[in-house]
């Protein structure tokens, strides 16, 4: 694998630079009784992700769903150390949006392609959510 | 992005450096939705009284004027908090003093409430303590716009009042209450509040089981959409239209939907849509009440119940009475506690309607201000709960990791004496 090439432009929801690794949710995420803020992980029993840590990973998500708690919950991950590193997601909801604000961490949305199918869990992206661009640095290893 | 004089004056700290914390976060969130402008909002329905590990921390380093730059107004600095601006109620919270010795609750959170409730009512703030304002005096009126939090509260007030607010966290509600300001996008906009899809139901709802099951499939199968909701359905009332917005906005982000010749501003089903064309049905028949029944019952495997939880959101009169008819005379069950939860203001009617002292003769609770999911407390050694709440069926399990039943309010208090779940879809 060489060379970076940008697979997505979108609209910079809270501009900045991040690389880092991508973990891809199918479905849409609950913040308020979704996840744990205190461990950075995903909760609600019949999400795919169940168990899983977003810490200092870029989370590619399709959108926002449940309580209002969302931006709260996503505000004290980043005052309790465990933050994604970024936010990379499809729909835009007054959740979603206030979240990344709150969250403080770079996040585009109004993508030109659909980042739950073109990015997979492991891929090491840079996001550039100032410039509006998703560049592939390396693919995940299939499996 | 447009800013008004009035707006640009308060980011640049004419009224103090909180009101100017309060405006760069509007506008930084403003930005993210790409809003054009802000709205101006005279009701604002947030949290800032209620005690976690975090908001502890932040007191104890510099008080509640800490906490609310910190976590309402996503400031660093400890800024000095003015009174709000703008009408603003304080939503459900942590247990209350009259919980100590029934809850198991932290009682040096109940004493940081009681704190908190003090300093946020000398600036202002009405101690409603409930996730339902609508059921005790906080009534925006059809076409205001608003800044609510509280997701059962927010469709409430879009579907039923007719009034406009989005989805607001904690920080933009912060930051209306001090501003009577918030981005004017979504909700806020006639032609972001027309139905997106139908919803045809043909299978009878007419309880508030049925209104429950109907929300919840309807959130599942539109997710953050409007839908349209015709056929074969009575006329809701206040507790069905509750239990229907707060289930459709648990399985999806249901934050604005329409009951033709039901809600304000569907007086058709043409009007609900706005003159466009009315789409193809989703149908909700029997197959599709029965796939939402075992979905939200397949987190229940042990039939022997510890405790029955009603009330989600707040518990208005009507159910408050209802379960008392259905205790009156009985005992609970040795090992099987049940607790309703209510706005205190309605307990207090409760109580002196005499509702209370027939529930609490069978051994039941009418708890106030906050609830199990939001103060992460139930009945020590709970590992199975029964609930008549969608919304609490949805999201207990993950929080608490406990076993659910969900049913209709009388095989919930059945549960509650026989210790036994004997629930069926009828």
């Amino acid at each position: 694998m060489s060379g970076a090439r940008t697979v997505l432009r979108g609209r910079t929801v809270v501009p900045g630079v991040v690389e880092g690794e991508a973990l891809v949710s199918e479905e849409t995420i609950s913040g308020w009784g979704g996840i744990d803020p205190a461990t950075g992980t995903i909760i609600e029993a019949r999400h795919p992700l169940a168990g899983v840590c977003f810490t200092g990973r870029i989370l590619v998500f399709p959108g926002a769903k449940g309580s209002s708690g969302w931006s709260g919950f996503f505000q004290t991950t980043r005052l309790l150390g465990t933050a994604p590193l970024g936010m990379i997601f499809t729909v835009t909801t007054t959740k979603a949006a206030l979240g990344a604000v709150v969250t403080r961490v770079p996040a585009l949305a109004d993508l030109d392609g659909d980042p739950v199918r073109l990015l997979r869990t492991g891929d090491r992206i840079r996001l550039d959510a100032t410039a509006g661009t998703v560049d592939l640095l390396n693919r995940a290893m299939p499996g | 992005m447009i800013l008004t004089d009035d707006e640009r004056r308060m980011r640049d700290g004419a009224d103090g450096p909180a009101v100017a914390a309060a405006m760069d976060l509007l506008i930084r969130y403003a930005a993210a939705l790409d809003a054009e402008r802000l709205c101006t909002v005279r009701n604002v329905a947030g949290t800032t009284t209620q005690p976690s590990p975090l908001k502890a921390r932040l007191v104890a380093e510099g008080g509640w004027d800490r906490a609310f730059s910190v976590i309402n107004l996503d400031a660093d600095e400890t800024l000095p908090i003015p009174p709000m601006a703008v009408p603003t109620c304080q939503l459900q919270q942590g247990f209350g003093p009259d919980s100590v010795d029934v809850v198991p609750y932290p009682a040096d959170f109940v004493a940081l409430q009681s704190d908190a409730e003090v300093f946020y009512g000398g600036r202002g703030v009405s101690v409603l303590a409930t996730c339902t304002p609508y059921q005790v005096g906080n009534l925006p009126v059809r076409g205001e716009h608003c800044a609510w939090m509280e997701s059962s509260a927010v469709v409430y007030a879009n579907a039923v009042l007719g009034a406009r607010t989005n989805c607001e966290g904690t920080a933009s509600t912060g930051a209306a209450s001090l501003t009577g300001r918030v981005p004017c996008w979504g909700n806020h906009h006639d032609e972001h509040r027309r139905g997106t899809h139908l919803v045809r139901v043909d299978t009878p709802v007419a309880t508030f089981l049925d209104w429950g099951l109907l929300g919840y499939f309807t959130g599942d199968a539109v997710q953050e959409a409007r839908p349209v909701v015709t056929g074969d359905h009575a006329l809701p009332d206040l507790t069905d239209l509750k239990h229907f917005g707060a289930a459709a906005a648990s399985s999806g982000g249901v934050e604005m939907y329409h009951i033709p010749g039901v809600t304000p501003e569907a007086p058709t089903t043409e009007a609900a849509f706005g003159g466009a064309r009315v789409p193809e049905p989703l149908v909700y028949g029997a197959a599709e009440r029965r796939a939402m029944y075992e979905r939200l019952n397949d987190q229940g495997d042990s039939p022997d119940v510890d405790f029955v939880l009603l009330g989600c959101p707040h518990a208005s009169l009507d159910q408050i009475r209802d379960a008392a008819r259905a205790l009156d005379g009985r005992r609970l069950h040795a090992g099987t506690e049940l607790w309703i939860m209510a706005p205190r203001a309605l307990a207090a009617v409760a109580e002196r309607s005499g509702y209370t002292a027939v529930i609490e003769r069978a051994g039941g609770r009418v708890l106030t201000d906050s609830c199990p999911a939001m103060s992460r407390a139930a009945p020590e050694g709970t590992r199975v709960f029964a609930t008549d709440s969608a919304k609490q069926a949805h999201y207990l399990p993950a929080i608490l990791g406990i076993e659910a039943w969900f049913g209709s309010t009388a095989e919930c208090v059945d549960a509650a004496v026989t210790g036994r779940w004997r629930g069926e879809l009828r």
